[in-house]
């Protein structure tokens, strides 16, 4: 490992092993006094058939063995509170903590869903401001808050074409989807009803309109993109392409996973796009990752939003209100009004941010752009465009020494960092897909890239090396194949 | 290496024909890139498949990658050994572990694929390409 670069810490334990292994009996976490009441039976209060004798292996521990096996593997984790994590077309970004304490204000924290509408009057406007900022930002007509992830975005703004045509006399049959789009994507479709048709990529990595043109026909019910695309690349035809589908009746759907790149210099609603999803929780500054949990609010041209899910918040006379009267809707997709929480730091972050989320923009793609330019000499770069947040690499001149994507990740490990996207996209063979995100200062930016000089030269000079990562680790090359074909889930009594 | 008896297409399946029913599997070289192969996903003995269209899934440790197929046509048989053995994809991809059989809607559409020495050719270029 070269000298200049400093490890940020070790685990404090090396060998946890299961909460259920260090169960003895009688073992409890709390003593309760005596009971100083006559003793209640439960068979008699709720009948015997709801009485449970016991759980079968549950775990026996006390109080502090629960608090230490859980806060020492926690140390096994790695976060963006504890370094670099620069997951391409994941946008692991820091969490402001202004949005943590907005989102314990108690007026926020304490509300219920089931509060009546004029007790929940704040909760309301917290929502339509916020359904209000994102159709600026997107450039679309209207906002629905309801899904709980950018897959249920995806679904739901799907459904919503669906819905649309089929007012229109015809749902249509295909939905066509790039190759340099989100893996999520085709699923999406399949769901909604549709068969995928695959468009492959130019050879700068973009969609090839002349081509679109032949392939959009009356079957095609929409074309999903990713902008960017997942090489990071801008699709510099977007607006044709959105003529193209428009003057055959489909329509454009974004996947604004990527809206990181855009927020506050381009509109998707400006460019042709008539409904498209965010992940608050990359673009947005929601925690990602462990359940997060997620918000995947879906933006609307006017022409969908009679679809909507319901019920829809509407303000009239100053004062809010729910519609669930609106006989075109597609239906609920999230019970209650999805996950309000994270509405609420998303909402924190706009308001803290505002005209400021332009330069966040501008930072994410420099700092991308950086990191092309710093390591570009020593890693394969396969599509040569100025890239937008992330940036996509090959292992093509490490693999004649043997040394892979994935091993290069896994020595990542060993410098301090959490890796990169290993092998996706797909359309490029053996990819090294990084997402620094303007998060990262330049110190944090070079000492990424000093790591990853590092590997490329140990993978010229030591490949076994690199081959055998992590080294630093609790434990290291996992038997992922014999996980995936004969996966354990859940431990049992006695194995 | 790549037997004479099969076409391929650029996505790296093969098919070898008998009579009306084409025989479907990955090539060597598809398996190689995949990696450790763990769950094969293949369609219903009876579901139409379109020429260039994926009809079903492999995924390794590495991603999920779609299978596509080379011809137009009705499956008439699917590999059941795949379910639980899909390793055998990285043992024997052109022999043991074909996915599909397919009754072929239109015979001529073999005749566009490439034969073995064709496909030879086209992974020596793309592998020059990727290790350029």
């Amino acid at each position: 490992m070269s000298e200049n670069i400093a490890k940020a810490g070790r685990h404090v334990n090396q060998s946890e092993g299961l909460i259920f292994e260090k169960s003895s009996p009688g073992k409890r976490g709390m003593e309760l006094p005596p009971l100083d009441v006559p003793a209640v039976d439960a068979a008699k209060a709720l009948g015997a058939e709801y009485v449970r004798e016991g759980v079968e292996g549950f775990p026996e521990v006390s109080e502090i063995e629960v608090v230490r096996h859980f806060t020492r593997i926690s140390t096994w984790n790695y976060a963006i509170d504890y370094g670099m994590y620069p997951l391409g077309s994941c946008t692991m970004k820091y969490n402001p903590r202004v949005n943590e304490f907005v989102a314990r204000l108690e007026g926020i924290a304490t509300e219920h869903p089931y509060q009546p509408v004029e007790l929940s009057q704040g909760c309301l406007r917290v929502l339509k401001t916020l359904e209000n900022i994102l159709a600026e930002v997107t450039g679309m007509d209207a906002v629905t808050l309801q899904p709980a992830a950018g897959a249920q975005g995806e679904l739901t703004g799907l459904l919503l074409i669906r819905a649309y045509l089929e007012s229109k006399g015809n749902p249509r049959k295909k939905v066509l989807i790039p190759d340099s789009a989100h893996g999520t994507n085709p699923a999406t479709a399949v769901i909604a009803g549709y068969a995928v048709e695959n468009i492959k990529s130019d050879a700068n990595g973009e969609i090839d309109a002349a081509r679109l043109v032949e392939t959009v026909n009356e079957d095609v019910a929409a074309l999903m993109v990713t902008n960017p695309n997942t090489l990071g690349i801008f699709e510099q035809n977007i607006s044709e392409i959105a003529e193209i589908l428009h003057a055959r009746g489909a329509l454009l759907y974004m996947d604004g996973a990527n809206m990181n790149a855009l927020a506050g210099i381009a509109r998707p609603g400006d460019f042709g796009v008539d409904v498209m999803h965010l992940n608050l929780h990359k673009t947005f500054s929601t925690p990602h990752g462990g359940g997060g949990p997620g918000a995947g609010p879906v933006a609307v041209k006017k022409i969908l939003e009679p679809f909507l899910p319901t019920p829809v918040v509407v303000e009239k006379d100053g004062k809010f209100a729910l519609d669930h009267n609106r006989p075109k809707t597609i239906g609920r997709v999230k019970a209650f009004y999805g996950n309000f929480g994270v509405l609420v730091r998303a909402l924190a972050y706009a308001l803290a941010y505002g005209p400021g989320m332009r330069q966040a923009s501008e930072d994410a793609v420099l700092n991308a752009n950086y990191i092309r330019k710093a390591l570009e000499d020593v890693y394969e770069l396969p599509y040569k465009l100025p890239c937008m947040h992330e940036v996509v690499f090959s292992d093509a001149r490490q693999k004649k020494n043997g040394v892979n994507t994935m091993d290069i990740a896994k020595r990542l490990i060993d410098y301090g960092f959490h890796p990169y996207t290993t092998a996706f996209p797909l359309i490029v063979p053996g990819a090294l897909m990084i997402e620094p995100t303007e998060s990262e200062c330049k110190e944090e930016c070079d000492q990424f890239i000093d790591a990853m000089r590092s590997i490329a030269e140990e993978a010229a000079t030591n490949p076994e090396l690199v081959k055998t990562a992590p080294h630093t680790t609790r434990v290291g090359r996992l038997d992922e194949v014999t996980a995936a074909r004969k996966p354990i889930l859940r431990w049992k009594p006695g194995q | 290496m790549y037997p004479t008896d099969c076409r391929y297409t650029k996505e790296h399946e093969w098919i070898k024909m008998d009579g009306a029913i084409g025989t479907i599997g990955i090539t060597d070289y598809a398996q190689h890139e995949l990696g450790d192969v763990v769950f094969v996903e293949l369609p219903q003995v009876g579901a139409k498949i379109e020429a260039g269209q994926p009809f079903g899934t492999v995924e390794s440790v590495k991603a999920v990658s779609e299978i596509y197929s080379p011809v137009s046509g009705e499956v008439a048989e699917t590999n059941s050994v795949l379910g639980n053995e899909p390793e055998k994809i990285n043992q024997d991809p052109h022999g043991a572990a074909w996915l599909v059989k397919i009754k072929l809607s239109n015979l001529t559409e073999v005749n566009s694929l490439m034969d073995a020495a064709a496909y030879q050719a086209y992974i020596a270029e793309k592998q020059k390409e990727t290790s350029a």
